[in-house]
């Protein structure tokens, strides 16, 4: 296992390694142009801007950069923002966003577990009964309306009704947060519940649930010690990258609700061509995501004993 | 027979609803169980084994339901049972039950240990340690080695055949009085067959156990039954002892049957099997069920349902042949020949 283990995280580097080359070298395709800010660029002159860039190894043949690259990010120095915000370092860009996506999308995650399992679970438990359509029918409602319809209604909802305060405010962030993380849990929840129903149902009618009914268990024991257990595992799987992508916050959330959070950094610096930023985000989001399926794999691989990836076969 | 029978199940109806239709699985079965037998239980797919025999555990699934007849276990008619508490003082306790698929009836994520003990600890009340010795103890009994290592090891690390001990150490696990087999034995291996069958058969003697085997493969019939019970379209049609039903059968059901065993076919000629398919039980069905596949079937059978005729004290076949007023009918050449076997051995 521990092998096993050491050689997904050794094939997960490269992973990162050969993103980080194709990314750094697609945005070398950009004019060097946007090493400088509008204003910058309209005060400099040709001789100027030469010299600048040259003196940031801009002009350097690509290889050249590419390895400059290389060792700059094992310094752990992603360079400085230059249209968002002149001159910064990127990590201080980020570090000021990510704290506030990562405690909405923590707290989100953990609202969604709960009550999108115990949705789950309730469903299951009346099976085409009317607690499972009025179950379904939310789930259908939040997959099939459009997002800024639910949104909206939340935030009609929210502010109106119950008075919450529409805008995120740094100043008053518990109250503010309440609508946001909402909205991010909508979504998730009904995830959940769906799949812990199907997985659920799935389990029931398997053999070995006919075989624990024949010990003489009860449902409700038949329901706790075997089929809620193996209907998480396979749900399991996919709770440390919905952990980790937290991170990146929600674009859409976070631009209805005016939260400054990492949701629309990443557009923001595609669109104003911020190459360091986009560099230094892409590859971020993809370190998460690998390490969240690696993650994964390893929780799956401690709740579910028939999972062994080193390839030595059981005693057959 | 003198004998008062454990499990007496009388006229029992069993329907499913399937969209909106009646189907009717059990048409008025009746049987008597005595203690200390082996009760074999033949016939096609469908043909309502399995159904019956999940009755008495009250294992019907959600769609089924018992309308009619009633079986009477221990004083109590359990088909009259509707909470799931009722079923909890039989089930595992009194009356357990082995399935088909042994790859399929443990739970994949937990230690086989955990899997057995949970009915010790449920029925028996042992705790800890004691549960676990009493869990070493049924894997020794089911003959399985190293049952220290063995205890803690999950179910994808044992092959077919020892997966299916485990599930007869559960079955036994709380000394059923009643242990139902359902095809115990299909999905393992000829060889591995043999030595479950075998296993079943040491456990009953030790255990004092009353068995119920439910199976298509009369060669396993041979082999283990006291007492056969042919099946078909949801009734019991013939029943008897096993050397009853084997050389002097006298229902044309049973007799296709036996005509159909690899064993008697001649060599060159072709292996008779039954034409047609059983009728469709949610058809309300009219005279003997098998009339329509039997070539030789009276008049009467496509009209009137006969009752059971008595062969022996221990003997009955639910056919017109038997009546009186019966043209002679001879029995098939294939029953005739197996006869003749059994007298050339003695």
């Amino acid at each position: 296992m521990v092998k096993y283990t050491v050689k997904r995280l050794l094939q997960s580097i490269v992973t990162v390694l050969i993103i980080v080359t194709i990314v750094f070298l697609l945005l070398r395709i950009l004019p060097t142009d946007y090493y400088f800010t509008e204003e910058q660029l309209m005060k400099f002159t040709a001789q100027q801007k030469e010299e600048q860039l040259l003196a940031a190894g801009l002009l350097d043949p690509i290889p050249v950069q590419l390895f400059n690259y290389y060792g700059d990010l094992l310094r752990l120095d992603f360079g400085e923002s230059r249209r968002i915000q002149n001159g910064v370092p990127v990590v201080e860009v980020i570090g000021k966003k990510f704290g506030i996506s990562m405690k909405m999308g923590i707290i989100s995650v953990g609202i969604s577990i709960v009550i999108g399992v115990a949705l789950g679970i309730f469903q299951t438990r009346h099976k085409d009964k009317i607690g499972d359509t009025v179950g379904t029918c939310y789930t259908v409602f939040v997959n099939a309306v459009p997002h800024l319809v639910s949104y909206s209604l939340v935030l009609i909802f929210g502010s109106r009704v119950l008075g919450l305060p529409s805008m995120y405010s740094t100043r008053n962030p518990g109250p503010s947060s309440v609508l946001p993380i909402v909205c991010l849990s909508l979504g998730s929840i009904a995830w959940y519940a769906i799949w812990m129903r199907r997985y659920m149902i799935d389990e029931i009618n398997k053999e070995y649930i006919k075989l624990a009914r024949i010990k003489g268990l009860s449902d409700k024991q038949i329901m706790v010690r075997h089929v809620l257990r193996n209907a998480y595992v396979p749900l399991a799987q996919y709770l440390p990258g919905s952990l980790m992508l937290t991170i990146a916050g929600s674009l859409l959330v976070e631009k209805f609700f005016s939260v400054p959070g990492m949701g629309p950094l990443l557009t923001d610096a595609i669109n104003r061509y911020d190459t360091n930023v986009v560099q230094t985000l892409v590859i971020l989001y993809s370190a998460l995501s690998i390490l969240g399926v690696f993650l994964g794999d390893v929780l799956m691989m401690l709740v579910d004993p028939r999972i062994r990836l080193t390839g030595e076969g059981g005693a057959r | 027979m003198a004998k008062e029978p454990i499990l007496s199940a009388k006229d029992v109806e069993i329907q499913f609803s399937l969209r909106g239709r009646k189907l009717t699985a059990i048409r008025k079965c009746s049987l008597d169980l005595y203690e200390g037998e082996t009760l074999a239980i033949v016939g096609e797919s469908g043909s309502g084994k399995s159904v019956f025999t999940k009755s008495f555990l009250g294992m019907l699934d959600a769609n089924g339901k018992i309308v009619g007849g009633s079986i009477m276990y221990n004083g109590e008619d359990i088909s009259k049972f509707t909470t799931e508490k009722e079923w909890l003082g039989i089930r595992g306790k009194k009356i357990a039950m082995v399935m088909q698929d042994p790859m399929t009836s443990l739970n994949p994520l937990k230690r086989i240990g955990v899997q057995i003990e949970e009915s010790i600890k449920l029925q028996q009340g042992l705790k800890g340690e004691e549960a676990k010795k009493r869990a070493l103890q049924m894997l020794n009994l089911v003959g399985i080695p190293d049952a220290e290592r063995r205890y803690n090891q999950y179910p994808h690390e044992f092959s077919g055949g020892m997966r299916q001990r485990v599930v007869i150490a559960i079955a036994i696990a709380c000394h059923p009085q009643i242990l139902i087999c359902d095809e115990p034995t299909t999905a393992l291996d000829v060889t591995i067959q043999a030595q479950i069958l075998d296993l079943i058969r040491y456990l009953q003697s030790k255990l004092n156990m009353t068995v119920i085997y439910i199976t298509h493969d009369l060669g396993v019939v041979a082999n283990v039954a006291d007492r056969v019970a042919v099946m078909y379209a949801g009734q019991i049609v013939e029943y008897g002892l096993v050397n009853e039903i084997f050389y002097d059968a006298w229902h044309p059901y049973t007799w296709a049957l036996l005509s159909s065993l690899p064993q008697l076919g001649v060599k060159g000629e072709e292996l008779p099997s039954i034409e047609g398919t059983p009728p469709n039980l949610f058809n309300v069905i009219k005279g003997d069920a098998f009339a329509p596949r039997n070539k030789q079937a009276l008049a009467i059978d496509f009209v009137k349902e006969p009752p059971f005729f008595p062969i022996s004290e221990t003997h009955m076949a639910k056919t017109w042949y038997l009546d009186p007023r019966a043209p002679k009918i001879e029995q098939p050449e294939a029953v005739r020949r197996l006869r003749e076997k059994m007298r050339a051995r003695r």
